[in-house]
């Protein structure tokens, strides 16, 4: 960020998309200042929760209220954009509301006092303009004017075509767990990967999080404790389709993408049991462990705690009932893992499955080398959400010829460790390779 | 499994304390062709058990003269880095499998894949 604003203090406006509320500002439009132009544009290369940018020239309660602040505003700052030989356009944006043509025809007339001197271009304008009405975030409750109106010079749109052009629907290679692209970029920015990134997933799965790392030129690798999923083997997760084709494996996924030579390697491995020298490898560690449905369960054998919904579907309740004795292992394991491979500055991003009524933020594992830095819920029902849990790693963690567990700090969890439990979800096959497909179908699919 | 992955990995079976760096018998190699990236390159070999890797890649017959140790001023070197980056990203044994240099497990590699898995009563 710009640490002075001498000739470019200027302000600029987000327009954030719809969605993913809950790690976010109530509010679609946020306004910032001590940026350059620059910032902005950085930030929008890699958003794919803000839909554009803009240079914010004017704003207020009414119409009235905005046409002073346009007035005040410097016609210095106007006049590269407004001169004779310019060409620019207009947009009329209005959030909560749909407006009829003619009345944003109407809206663009009566901003006529603009000093605009150039003329105007529809299809191919030099400088592109927007009005946005914010009319309020109740959509049985639309307000005949708009809470609030900015008009701003447009900078960039982030990058939310990612999310249709990385879409899991379309990907070659798909579990039923696959993140959804959207998430994975937001995943991918939560871990600050650059390019040049040594990025590690150890619960890689199909590798959505990988895709996502190496779509901004980091480097990546991954482990999975299925030989089937690491082998793209067995049977499909589409609906129409029985078993999975030669292209569907993860390496396939980059090359769908053109992302193909960022691929370093995956391998069969036990999460809980690492195979890795000891050394800061990683410059981050992007992963969704298993909650304990939906995944692993075929390991542990029949699952007979979790009763199924009576219909039969587990759509919802990605988390297990009876958590106490689920999950504590893994997290207390990736944190300790990461705190002795993450480079310092390193981040470690994952979700943190929860029991709504249960939780509170102490409840988060910590850790004495990793520092938290947020802690974003996504709702799944009334009663279950996850969180993705970002934290960086600010120091190594102290050298111990004994026991690494005991060295680090006591990762106090909420979820009680029970060994035998834990031996059984994590290294419970009893064949290395499994060339039989003895997958019972947990999803009721 | 690249030699970059193959630096990075460790026995971890039970007991072991000399379980760097595994052997690599490999019955099937493959030299892919993998964008020069020299900024990656030189952003690893700090990273790298320098000797492990010279000795892996001579191993598999790909060391290419790589030197013994490591050459100072290596960003700037692009030759080193081209041969870095070979021996790195572009050697892939397909077919094979790692070594425990302690207790001798073997954890074979199919179609590129190591599986590292130990059984249940090795654990």
């Amino acid at each position: 960020m710009a640490s002075s604003c001498s000739r470019t203090c200027l302000q600029y406006l987000l327009h954030l998309a719809h969605d993913n509320l809950d790690f976010r500002l109530p509010s679609p439009f946020w306004c910032l200042n001590s940026l350059t132009e620059e910032d902005v544009r950085s930030v929008m290369a890699r958003s794919v929760c803000a839909k554009s940018a803009f240079e914010l020239w004017g704003r207020g309660r009414t119409h009235s209220e905005l046409r002073t602040s346009l007035l005040n505003y410097s016609p210095e700052k106007m006049s590269p954009y407004v001169h004779k030989e310019s060409t620019y356009r207009i947009n009329v944006y209005t959030f909560n509301k749909t407006l009829l043509f003619a009345d944003r025809i109407k809206k663009i007339d009566a901003l006529e006092y603009l000093p605009f001197e150039g003329t105007v271009s529809l299809k191919s304008p030099q400088h592109i303009f927007c009005l946005l009405e914010d009319y309020g975030t109740d959509p049985n409750n639309i307000p005949e004017h708009p809470n609030y109106v900015y008009f701003g010079r447009w900078i960039a749109d982030g990058q939310r075509e990612l999310i249709r052009s990385h879409s899991v629907k379309s990907r070659h290679f798909i579990g039923n767990t696959s993140m959804d692209a959207g998430l994975s970029f937001i995943m991918t920015n939560h871990a600050k990967v650059k390019e040049n990134d040594l990025v590690f997933d150890p619960f890689v799965g199909t590798g959505s999080l990988l895709v996502a790392c190496s779509h901004f030129g980091a480097y990546v690798c991954g482990t999975d404790i299925d030989y089937n999923t690491i082998h793209g083997k067995g049977r499909s997760s589409r609906k129409n389709q029985k078993w999975r084709g030669p292209d569907e494996n993860i390496r396939a996924n980059l090359r769908q993408y053109g992302t193909q030579k960022m691929y370093v390697d995956v391998m069969v491995s036990d999460a809980s049991k690492p195979v890795w020298r000891n050394a800061a490898l990683f410059d981050a560690i992007i992963t969704d462990p298993p909650y304990g449905i939906r995944e692993s369960t075929r390991k542990t054998g029949s699952h007979k705690d979790i009763a199924k919904a009576p219909d039969g579907s587990y759509a919802d309740s990605h988390v297990p009932v009876s958590q106490a004795y689920n999950l504590s292992d893994i997290f207390a394991d990736l944190l300790h893992f990461s705190a002795q491979h993450l480079v310092v500055g390193g981040r470690l991003v994952y979700w943190l499955p929860v029991y709504r009524p249960e939780y509170c933020e102490e409840m988060i594992p910590h850790h004495a080398c990793l520092q938290l830095v947020s802690n974003c819920e996504q709702t799944l029902s009334s009663h279950t959400s996850r969180r993705l849990i970002t934290m960086e790693k600010i120091k190594e963690p102290k050298v111990c010829v004994l026991d690494l567990h005991s060295c680090c700090l006591s990762t106090e969890l909420p979820y009680h460790g029970h060994n035998a439990f834990r031996e059984k979800y994590f290294s419970g096959l009893n064949k290395r390779s499994s060339k039989e497909d003895t997958r019972a179908d947990v999803d009721g699919k | 499994m690249k030699l970059l992955t193959h630096n990075m990995l460790t026995s971890h079976v039970k007991g072991v304390t000399k379980g760097y760096p595994l052997l690599i018998k490999a019955t099937e190699v493959k030299v892919n062709d993998v964008d020069f990236n020299p900024q990656f390159v030189c952003r690893m070999i700090p990273k790298l058990e320098w000797s492990a890797l010279v000795e892996a890649a001579d191993l598999l017959g790909h060391r290419q003269d790589l030197p013994s140790e490591l050459v100072p001023d290596y960003e700037k070197n692009e030759d080193f880095l081209k041969k870095v980056h070979r021996a790195l990203l572009e050697v892939e044994v397909i077919e094979g499998c790692l070594q425990c240099p302690e207790s001798g497990r073997e954890f074979p590699i199919s179609r590129g894949i190591p599986n590292m898995l130990l059984n249940e009563d090795e654990v």
